[in-house]
């Protein structure tokens, strides 16, 4: 057989260019990002054109300045977070804070927490817990509720199933998702014990007076339809130590977040002093969200 | 026994991840609360406009009468649900100094240090809000926290909670025929 014409090298470059040429004409993907790496291993160089070209997109779509961070995890920090049952009211101001905190779709409806009433009677009883209760006021007698959002497990099923990678857990704790990366296929919604992933079947709406600049690239950043994504414990608050949104919205005091390193933070002092108790213990996935009885 | 090797091996391995809390130092149990009595730094208490100093309507000349009674002169809003068989209004307000709080004592406590005198009987809340856990947070959680009043949240005369009006429910998800 004669030797081809064509290397394999001159074939292989000749194939980049024509999917970098389809992908560009697809839409607005530029060569960089279609040939960008891992976002663990991108060249800080690169994170900032990614970070600056947010930023740009962001400024036309919002007509607002926004700062899209970038800020990393920090040494001697293992978040944690506890929730008090015995206090929660079930009146969803977190689920809301949330949403205004973290630029969710308004339409279709985005929520990241997940409010559960149970029955007293019946106990914390998945099988039959209704999210979607109304009433003119909460609590509602003989009834208990139960937040839930991700729970950024130890062990977390959805990192281990994702493909390509495309959600990690951070060194400090917070399991994120990189929006550029995501292809939409939901194997870890369906990995998910807690049911705390979201995927957005459509556009997600978002309006420009509602958005709220303030973007990390793992976190709130506006997310693009056809990805899935999930609370990340207000990744762009809480690495400048501030709470997330959901603790200080919560009119009973019921939720709690800090440094597991350091013995005198409030979540320590729930894990040493409370009964605390984790959901779905048998699975191993070791939450890092403590529910506890404070009173 | 296999079977518990096996389950023992899955542990470790489920286990090994590397984002494991290292305890090599050992474990240091969790701080206890600050000592009772600690000043910490709270806003102002919440005082209904023009309520504060009482000691412009409540002379020091004015008789101090102790008798529990329907209200007629004066804070007529009042409920008092809050041991109201027990509790009467000068077994906290202080009667020789009525711009001032006392402890069961009789020391003085002024009303940015309410708190005392909640943690009187409720001690267990006092220590948990002394350590940050009982109470809404807000501040840093690496830094400078934010405390609020007992009476920030709670009525002093009637203090449960009263119920709310819940946000409203997601939208249920469409059934596909």
């Amino acid at each position: 057989m004669n030797a081809p014409d064509t290397t394999r090298r001159d074939f292989l470059c000749t194939l980049a260019g024509c999917a970098a040429a389809l992908a560009g004409a697809c839409g607005d993907v530029t060569h960089t990002e279609f040939f960008r790496s891992h976002f663990k291993e991108l060249t800080p160089e690169d994170l900032d054109g990614i970070l600056k070209k947010i930023e740009r997109e962001c400024e036309t779509k919002y007509g607002k300045d926004v700062d899209v961070k970038n800020t990393p995890a920090r040494e001697g920090v293992q978040f944690a977070y506890a929730l008090d049952i015995s206090r929660c009211v079930g009146c969803r101001r977190c689920v809301y804070a949330c949403v205004a905190e973290n630029n969710q779709s308004r339409d279709p409806v985005v929520q990241w927490i997940r409010v559960l009433e149970m029955d007293k009677e019946k106990g914390i009883d998945f099988e039959h817990a209704n999210p979607y209760y109304d009433a003119e006021t909460v609590p509602r007698p003989g009834h208990t509720y139960l937040p839930v959002a991700c729970q950024h497990c130890e062990n977390p099923p959805c990192v281990k199933t994702c493909p390509v990678g495309a959600t990690w857990k951070e060194p400090d704790g917070i399991v994120v998702i990189d929006y550029d990366w995501c292809i939409g296929c939901r194997c870890c919604m369906s990995a998910c014990p807690y049911g705390a992933r979201r995927f957005n079947w459509k556009e997600p709406s978002l309006p420009a007076d509602e958005m709220n600049p303030n973007l990390h690239v793992l976190g709130n950043r506006p997310r693009p339809k056809g990805v899935v994504e999930k609370c990340t414990w207000c990744v762009h608050r809480v690495r400048d130590g501030r709470y997330p949104a959901c603790v200080e919205v919560c009119p009973v005091g019921a939720r709690k977040f800090g440094n597991l390193l350091d013995p005198s933070s409030e979540i320590r002092y729930v894990l040493d002093k409370k009964r605390v108790f984790v959901l779905k213990n048998e699975l191993a996935t070791h939450p890092r969200f403590y529910y506890f009885y404070g009173l | 026994m296999l079977a518990l090797a096996l389950a023992l091996a899955a542990w470790a391995c489920g286990h090994g991840n590397a984002h494991e809390l290292d305890l090599s130092a050992g474990w240091v149990p969790a701080a206890d609360a600050p000592a009772a009595g600690t000043k910490l730094h709270t806003p102002p208490p919440p005082f209904s406009e023009g309520i504060f100093p009482c000691s412009e309507c409540h002379e020091p000349d004015m008789p101090v009468n102790t008798k529990r009674r329907e209200l007629s002169m004066a804070h007529q809003e009042i409920v008092l649900k809050h041991d109201a068989e027990h509790r009467w209004c000068l077994d906290c307000h202080d009667a020789t100094d009525r711009d001032s709080l006392h402890l069961a004592s009789g020391e003085k406590v002024p009303f940015e240090e309410s708190y005392r005198l909640c943690g009187q009987c409720h001690g267990d809340k006092y220590r948990d809000w002394r350590a940050g856990v009982h109470g809404r947070r807000s501040g840093q959680w690496d830094g400078e926290k934010e405390y609020l009043l007992c009476v920030h949240c709670h009525n002093s005369h009637a203090p449960k909670f009263a119920p709310i009006k819940p946000l409203p429910p997601p939208p249920k998800p469409e059934r596909t025929p």
